[in-house]
């Protein structure tokens, strides 16, 4: 759905985005990830035909977004980075004008509007001007701006930048809805929380390069060589035993759980369940310690990463 | 319906001239400007002790409405845009930028036309007679959009910062009345002045208006038709090709 082939962009002795390159594939919630000024909004707005790429190229639709802009526009919705719905206009007024820009009748775009407006709490305040939105109500309006036309792929840059947390869960379970019905996303976000239960691939983006591209729970058990796995048993059993098996590396006490290092992980977790069956020790609880997409996110990004 | 299409993306440019209507052109200050602007000037002048027949300063005074109206605004709307990050938006939406272009050029147009008009019922009630309707019409049609281009024009550089143009474009815009025969005749001016002359759009339809009203004229009707539409092609087809290149530095 969106093909992206060593996309650069320099301003001036900045390179903001360095030869990258990823595809992400339809139905799918892709989120790009990586620090403030990683070339995140960069990126993005290069694939959305805002501004030119310096090199490379991006195929969205299989339309080349230098070549036939407006093709790939017409199919896709962009919630900018900055919150920029015509404030001297009201929601209304502002949803009606992209219904016209996106050439969608009137009838339709009326009914999609009052859908959107009544979906993300809005309606009542549908005549007045958005001078007077919040920041949070203005973030809902430009998502309803955004889907007017029924994008098959949306494009999201930090969606809920500053928003509360009621908000914040409208916008994410909104996109959850979106996706369950067949939109393709792309999501910008430094809400890690979100990403991990919202992605079904993240890249990570440092320095303008890709650093890593997968499921946020491979990139997990990726990043560390040693796995760690805690276990409890409903009785006691020798720790040489446990140690002893294939594919642990090494077992010890945490009062009445054992934490087991392993190399693979998988391995371990098939021994110890051939252990409990062989020893009569049922396990009570299985838990597998990985790092969390923070914890990923840091290692991948900061100073000593890679 | 094909989006890229030429018939779709005229409608989509009105879309943004509606817009531009709504947001920048019905303020209270800009309608005043627009209609006071030109009649200080007109007044300034025709007190200033400077015995022209009252046809001629009229037809001036319309020359000018159009001119400064059509130039007044669209000028300082990409700065804005830029500025309030819509136009973030207006890029990610399939339109193309001359599709854009010609929305604010619409409107500017629209606008123009309106305040000429207000101006020309002012001109009639004061005695002025209109001896060529249709020449005046289609001279007003075309000057609004040869104006509204160059409008569009002085906003190709890039900054966000609608004072600069703004600055910029009175600058220019000035100068260009003084060299268009608005205040003095074109006979009566010096050789550098009507070598300086040739070069203003202005002095084109200046001249266009004047014949309208007094049946005078320096230039033949049709050169004065044909060098304006000149320009016109030249101002539309160079300020939607500069803007292609400026516009995504504004983001
Ligand atoms: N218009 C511009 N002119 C000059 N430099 C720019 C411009 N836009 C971005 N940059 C630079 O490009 C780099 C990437 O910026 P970008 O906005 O893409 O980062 P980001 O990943 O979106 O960061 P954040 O998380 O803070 O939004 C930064 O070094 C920034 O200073
Ligand atoms: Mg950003």
């Amino acid at each position: 759905m969106i093909e992206v082939a060593d996309l650069t962009k320099v301003f001036g002795t900045v390179t903001a985005v360095n030869r990258v390159s990823f595809d992400v594939r339809e139905g799918e919630i892709f989120g790009f990830l990586g620090p403030n000024g990683a070339g995140k909004t960069t990126t993005t707005r290069m694939l959305t035909g805002v501004i030119p790429m310096d090199g490379g190229s991006a195929r969205i639709f299989g339309y080349d977004i230098r070549r036939e802009p407006v093709l790939a526009k017409q199919r896709f919705g962009v919630v900018p980075e900055t919150s920029n719905a015509y404030v001297d206009l009201t929601a209304w007024q502002n949803l009606m004008l992209m219904g016209e820009l996106y050439g969608l009748d009137r009838a339709r775009a009326k009914e999609r509007s009052r859908d959107l407006l009544e979906t993300l709490g809005l309606y009542g305040r549908r005549d007045q001007k958005v001078k007077g939105y919040s920041k949070g109500m203005k973030q809902r309006l430009i998502l309803a701006m955004a889907l007017l036309h029924e994008p098959e792929l949306l494009f999201l840059d930090e969606p809920t930048g500053g928003l509360d947390v009621q908000s914040t869960q409208m916008i994410f379970s909104m996109l959850r809805t979106l996706n369950d019905a067949g939109t393709t996303i792309f999501l910008t976000t430094h809400n890690m929380e979100e990403a991990n239960r919202l992605c079904d691939r993240v890249g990570i983006i440092r320095s303008g390069r890709i650093v890593a591209i997968d499921a946020p729970e491979r990139l997990k058990t990726a990043i560390d060589r040693v796995h760690r796995i805690e276990v409890s048993f409903d009785r006691v059993v020798p720790a040489r035993a446990l140690a002893g098996l294939d594919g642990v590396a090494g077992a010890s006490r945490r009062g009445d759980k054992w934490l087991i290092t392993a190399e693979d992980r998988d391995r371990a977790i098939r021994s110890l369940v051939a252990f409990s069956g062989d020893h009569g020790a049922q396990i009570l609880t299985l838990h597998t310690l990985a790092p969390s997409l923070d914890e990923v996110f840091l290692r991948l990004t900061g100073e000593g990463g890679l | 319906m094909n989006p890229a299409g030429t018939s779709e993306q005229i409608r989509r440019a009105w879309a943004i001239a509606k817009k531009d209507i709504r947001i920048y052109y019905s303020k209270g200050p800009v309608l005043i400007f627009g209609i006071f602007m030109p009649v200080f000037l007109f007044l300034a002048f025709y007190l200033g002790g400077r015995q022209l027949p009252l046809p001629f300063l009229l037809s001036g005074l319309v020359g000018m409405t159009l001119f400064f109206t059509s130039t007044a605004v669209s000028p300082a709307i990409f700065p804005w845009e830029g500025q309030a990050k819509t136009l973030e938006r207006l890029a990610a939406c399939p339109v193309t930028i001359e599709a854009i272009v010609l929305g604010d050029m619409i409107a500017s147009v629209l606008f123009g036309i309106g305040v000429t008009a207000v101006t020309l019922l002012i001109g009639l009630s004061l005695g002025l007679v209109l001896l060529h309707g249709i020449v005046f019409g289609s001279a007003v049609l075309l000057a609004a959009v040869c104006f509204s281009a160059l409008g569009m024009l002085l906003a190709v550089p890039p900054t966000n910062v609608p004072s600069n143009i703004m600055m910029l474009s009175s600058l220019l815009k000035f100068p260009l009345v003084f060299i268009s025969g608005i205040f003095v005749p074109l006979e009566q001016m010096p050789a550098w002045g009507t070598a300086l002359a040739v070069f203003s759009p202005l002095t084109y339809f200046a001249d266009l208006v004047r014949y309208s009203f007094t049946g005078a004229h320096y230039f033949p009707v049709t050169v004065d038709i044909t060098v304006l539409a000149l320009f016109t092609l030249i101002f539309s087809a160079g300020t939607m090709r500069l803007h292609r290149r400026t516009m995504p530095r504004r983001i």
